[in-house]
């Protein structure tokens, strides 16, 4: 089912005008934001497509500064968004460019902080819903639509099993997984949906794992009023 | 969810004597693992989102962020009160307030995607105007809603919901059956009866194509909105005084599949044909983005 459930048809709450332009758009820049793991000190967008060529008219920057703020879908402030990224101390600059091939409504967001730093390109497929396609370099694909955990570490023997043990022990069941590697024994993403979220001790243990870079945790269900 | 068709879901409600509402709230529930009170809380919250655009829609200067469009409803609403509107009041009001939500919404204002924005006016518009006429609770509202969200889950499913897939037969079409259904159901009418609705509905929209001026969610989709909810009014009192959808409503779906899936890309919300590329909304888009 392309569509599981009431309210990916009655909702989301949003501000206009458009689910896949402003809605969506809200949703990857949060994603970005909670990827990098705080407000960016400098965001550098790029927009394709017809994100690219209505960005103006449909918000679509608004609605991703909005995100990279932490602002749900339907924050009223995303109209002063740009207003809001100055007062937060955000340097934001957006680009437009061509690529063949490429979903028509893609952003790819390139953020900094603190020497810090994140990509993460996502597509908005409608209705206000998103698919995140590549994150630091690796090539994923996730919707945020469930809490997702992004673990970085080395391409090393026995390190998913590391890492799935300390769900088991917190109960936690996995609803998809994935594992992208840059080379052999070289960097690797593994990215895991699950239907709850993982308490926070339990992220610190995954964190701690030799053989863990980082790990940071994605999960917008605290917008537009879904616990 | 227990069920994927129209057929399905009226024999799942017949046999367990549920309405179609009632049981989108039991299913809902089951499936997210969360209560059905937090559930029906969440559709309450987003039913209050409704009525507020309603209200700010009619009460309020809205100017959409384009400055293409904006009064057209509080210009409707004005209208009826020193004239016999000649729809009839009750349809005419529904119109002004299915209008006032897509202004709304073109000015950057909340709304609730129904089951998109840029379709998001009509059932507002078929519910707030209803209650008002009826004198119904907001939990019968809200109940409501649920059962527009099981028909739209369906045609969801089955067919798409979005212009870019499937051209605005998929929004506005989608959103008129959805609110036929609902109201149907709202009347009082068996979910036998709801399920024509939607199939009645469905085939006055079968074709419709998404050709925004400038991709802007403005002209003609605020119109077609209003146009949208009186339609979605006219197939509930069709299917209450017994008109059947000759060709179920589940076959009509398909047909939208069909139909939207031959559409040609210049007709699914690229504003590369019909009004989006006539010499006037040419240059619309030129004095927009500065380019043909």
């Amino acid at each position: 089912m392309r569509f599981k459930d009431v309210f990916s048809i009655i909702g989301p709450s949003m501000v206009g005008p458009s689910s896949s332009h402003t809605a969506g758009a809200v949703r990857l820049g949060r994603t970005a934001r909670q990827v990098l793991g705080g407000v960016p000190e400098k965001a550098e967008i790029t927009l394709y497509g017809s994100f690219a060529d209505t960005y103006r008219g449909h918000g679509t920057d608004l609605a991703l500064i909005g995100g990279l703020l932490n602002f749900g879908t339907d924050d009223m402030r995303i109209k002063a968004a740009y207003a809001c990224a100055e007062a937060a101390g955000m340097e934001v600059i957006f680009k437009t460019a061509q690529k063949p091939g490429v979903h028509p409504n893609t952003a790819s967001m390139k953020l900094s902080l603190e020497g810090r730093e994140a990509i993460v390109t996502g597509c908005s497929i409608g209705g206000g819903n998103i698919e995140i396609i590549g994150v630091n370099g690796f090539d994923v694909k996730f919707t945020a639509i469930y809490p997702t955990l992004l673990i970085f570490h080395d391409d090393r023997a026995g390190i998913i099993a590391d890492m799935t043990e300390i769900l088991k022990l917190a109960n936690l069941n996995i609803g998809y997984m994935e594992v992208d590697r840059k080379s052999r024994s070289g960097d690797a993403v593994t990215v895991i949906e699950s239907d709850e979220t993982l308490p926070q001790p339990y992220v610190q243990r995954i964190a701690a794992l030799s053989n863990v870079h980082s790990i940071c945790v994605v999960d917008l269900r605290d917008e537009e009023g879904i616990s | 969810m227990r069920f994927n068709s129209l057929k399905t879901l009226q024999e799942l409600c017949d046999k367990e004597a549920l309405t179609i509402g009632q049981l989108m709230v039991v299913e809902q529930a089951r499936e997210t693992g969360r209560g059905e009170a937090q559930v029906i809380s969440q559709m309450t919250a987003y039913y209050e989102v409704m009525k507020e655009a309603v209200r700010k829609g009619i009460a309020e200067d809205t100017r959409s962020r384009s400055g293409l469009t904006g009064g057209d409803a509080k210009r409707v609403h004005n209208y009826m009160s020193g004239n016999v509107p000649v729809l009839g009041e009750e349809a005419c009001k529904a119109m002004a307030y299915a209008l006032a939500v897509s202004e709304v919404n073109a000015s950057m204002g909340r709304i609730i995607a129904t089951p998109t924005a840029g379709s998001c006016g009509i059932i507002p518009g078929v519910f707030v105007s209803a209650q008002e006429r009826f004198g119904w609770s907001d939990e019968h509202m809200v109940y409501g809603l649920f059962s527009a969200g099981a028909i739209g889950y369906v045609i969801a499913n089955n067919s798409f919901v979005s212009g870019a897939e499937g051209g605005c037969q998929a929004e506005i079409g989608s959103a008129i059956g959805m609110a036929a259904g609902a109201l149907t159901e709202l009347r009082g009418g068996k979910p036998e009866q709801a399920v024509h609705s939607v199939g009645l509905a469905l085939k006055n929209s079968l074709g419709l194509i998404c050709d925004p001026v400038g991709g802007l969610v403005e002209i003609p989709c605020i119109v077609r909105n209003g146009f949208g909810a009186v339609t979605a009014m006219a197939a509930a009192d069709m299917a209450m005084a017994g008109v059947r959808s000759v060709i179920p409503s589940d076959e009509v779906i398909d047909v939208m599949l069909e139909v939207g899936s031959a559409m040609p890309e210049k007709h699914r919300e690229t504003a590369k044909g019909g009004l989006a590329q006539t010499p006037t909304g040419k240059k619309i888009m030129k004095e927009l983005y500065g380019r043909g």
